[in-house]
């Protein structure tokens, strides 16, 4: 069977003889956002940049689409919405109907704090557990931190990487791009 | 960034001077006719007695957009916002309309025993719990607390704004540094004097009734509704083009973000109040929601937390509605709407409550006081730069943006 990529990745699957992609330095973030804006002219998709702190506007010099993020973080809220509305109104109401200080049996205002509290939680769950699983996280390995100068990717330097799977990969011509835009250091990754 | 340099930040020309004096016009006629309508019905002292009650829910409402206003500005500066410094501007001239709301608070000070039976002799003298409540509800002692709140207001909002326009000229970290002094301890004097405002004003009404909480919930509604203000007042001073792009969608997408938090909070509030009168049901308290909850009062209730709540909750929820000047504007203008609707909740149910005692001197007292209010701001706007020109911060809220 053969893995989704990113459990290849993930589960260290990555076939062996080929290379996993080529990566680049630059100088200062200025010079990263050209370069990510250059590699997706030039028609890459699967590349990515790394630097030590968020750029303003490298999402759309990379063309990034915005992330389904909220969408799931409302699936969660209505969740836990309808779940705690649903739950109360079962429990109080139907499974063991008890009447408190005389108030009708199904009483909503009583329900709405839980309501809201299982509205919160669970849209915290899936705010964090949807944000982990759109970055493939916790990844275990990637093939860049074979990458000796990559260290500094975390404290003064600005890479940007292109995987092999990219339909626009070709180990000379890749090497040739990055080298016109500026790129230092290129290095051939191993999987 | 630097601001641009064709750009002058001046509201210059006629356009503006023309804005204000139509917004006047339009105050001064919607005054008049509430007037006239107010005496043209059958019965004219209950006409006259509803006008003053219509008036004091449009009060309620305006002084809560100057509240809310100086509440913005104060907080900018406890926490050094930088984002904000080019909405500054716009929030201190609403917040200066305090002084215009001393001069409105007038006519309300001369209709005391109409409005509230704590200040009606005849109504005390058989009221045992009034007689308890005297010695906080009485007249001399509520024109003090007026007085002092309104020192209290007008001296924050005066010497926020004074120092602000005077750094146009100087560009004195200094003045910045005086403003962020006073910003904690004027919190602090705003959210009592506040809190005791709205058992003065609004809950007195009802003297019988308390509530706690009652205080934050005329806070919640302010705020909002200067938000919504802000946005609206905002949209304008964009489209004379006198900005560039001082104030972008990044400006408006956090305005609406604090607009969008307060929907929830004025909820949280609400249903706080709700829950803890609902639960201990003692009549006492729960005879201000039996009010709001017979006749079409009822359906007014239900009206108020779809369209003071859910409607706009969903509504302002996507990033795409608060970063859209058009869209959020119109979001601004129902929410500014239902805050009217929110005071006439408060207030009015003690002018009747058999049914909703609707009269076309509502919104023409709704209207006239917003116009006049408008006009205030739009004058005051035109007189200064619109944006802090030489605020420390200015660079960092022009590059401002969200991620």
């Amino acid at each position: 069977m053969r893995l989704p990529h990113f459990l290849r990745l993930v589960t260290g699957q990555l076939p062996e003889d080929n290379p996993f992609g080529i990566v680049a330095e630059f100088d200062n973030p200025g010079a990263l956002m050209h370069a990510a804006e250059a590699v997706r002219k030039a028609g890459y998709r699967a590349f990515d940049v790394h630097s030590p702190f968020p750029i303003h506007g490298m999402d759309e010099a990379m063309g990034v689409r915005r992330t389904i993020l909220p969408f799931l973080v409302l699936g969660g809220g209505l969740t836990g919405c309808v779940g705690a509305l649903a739950m109360q109104i079962w429990m109080m109401a139907y499974d063991y109907p008890l009447v408190i200080s005389g108030k009708p049996l199904m009483s909503i205002p009583a329900y709405i704090p839980v309501t809201f509290e299982l509205t919160i939680l669970l849209s915290g769950f899936a705010a964090v557990g949807s944000m982990l699983f759109l970055n493939f996280l916790p990844m275990l390995y990637h093939p860049l931190f074979k990458h000796e100068a990559f260290r500094k990717a975390t404290d003064n330097a600005f890479f940007l990487s292109i995987e092999a799977r990219d339909k626009q990969f070709d180990v000379e011509g890749t090497r040739s791009l990055l080298e016109s835009i500026g790129g230092r250091n290129i290095t051939l990754l191993e999987p | 960034m630097r601001p641009e340099a064709q750009v002058d930040y001046r509201l210059k020309g006629s356009h503006p001077q023309l804005v204000w004096r139509v917004l006047l016009a339009l105050a001064i006629a919607s005054l008049v006719l509430g007037l006239v309508f107010s005496f043209a019905g059958a019965d004219d002292s209950e006409a006259w007695r509803q006008f003053k009650f219509s008036y004091v829910t449009s009060y309620a409402c305006y002084l809560s957009l100057s509240l809310g206003a100086l509440f913005f500005v104060l907080i900018q500066h406890s926490c050094n916002a930088r984002w904000s410094v080019t909405v500054r501007r716009v929030s201190e001239a609403i917040m200066m309309n305090m002084g215009l709301m001393l001069v409105l608070l007038v006519p309300i000070l001369f209709w005391l025993p109409d409005l509230y039976h704590w200040a009606d002799a005849e109504h005390v003298a058989h009221d045992a719990l009034l007689q308890q409540k005297a010695p906080y509800l009485n007249i001399p002692f509520f024109l003090i607390r007026m007085g002092l709140y309104f020192v209290i207001w007008i001296g924050l909002s005066t010497y926020l704004y004074n120092r602000s326009v005077r750094q146009d000229e100087t560009g004195d970290y200094g003045l910045t540094q005086a403003m962020r002094r006073i910003s904690p301890v004027g919190l602090i004097l705003f959210s009592l004097s506040l809190t005791y405002f709205a058992f003065d004003l609004l809950m007195s009404l009802d003297a019988h009734w308390y509530s706690t909480i009652f205080g934050v919930y005329y806070f919640s509604g302010a705020f909002m509704g200067a938000l919504a203000f802000m946005i609206l007042i905002c949209i304008w001073v964009c489209s004379t083009g006198a900005l560039g792009r001082a104030i972008n969608r990044e400006h408006f997408h956090d305005l609406g973000k604090l607009m969008f938090g307060m929907v929830v909070f004025w909820a949280y509030i609400a249903f706080s109040q709700l829950l803890l009168i609902w639960m201990g049901n003692i009549p006492e308290e729960t005879v201000w929601y039996m009010h709001r909850y017979t006749g079409t009062w009822k359906g007014f209730s239900w009206f108020l937390l779809i369209g003071h709540f859910i409607l706009p909750f969903l509504y302002l929820l996507p990033r795409s509605v608060k970063r859209n000047q058009a869209l959020l504007g119109i979001g601004a203008l129902w929410m500014l709407a239902m805050h009217y609707l929110d005071m006439y909740y408060l207030a009015m149910p003690s002018f009747t409550h058999e049914n909703v005692p609707f009269n076309i001197v509502d919104p023409a007292l709704f209207i006239g006081m917003g116009c006049l209010f408008a006009a205030a701001v739009v004058w005051r706007l035109t007189r200064r730069h619109v944006v802090p020109i030489r605020d420390p911060y200015l660079a960092e809220s022009l590059a401002f943006e969200n991620f």
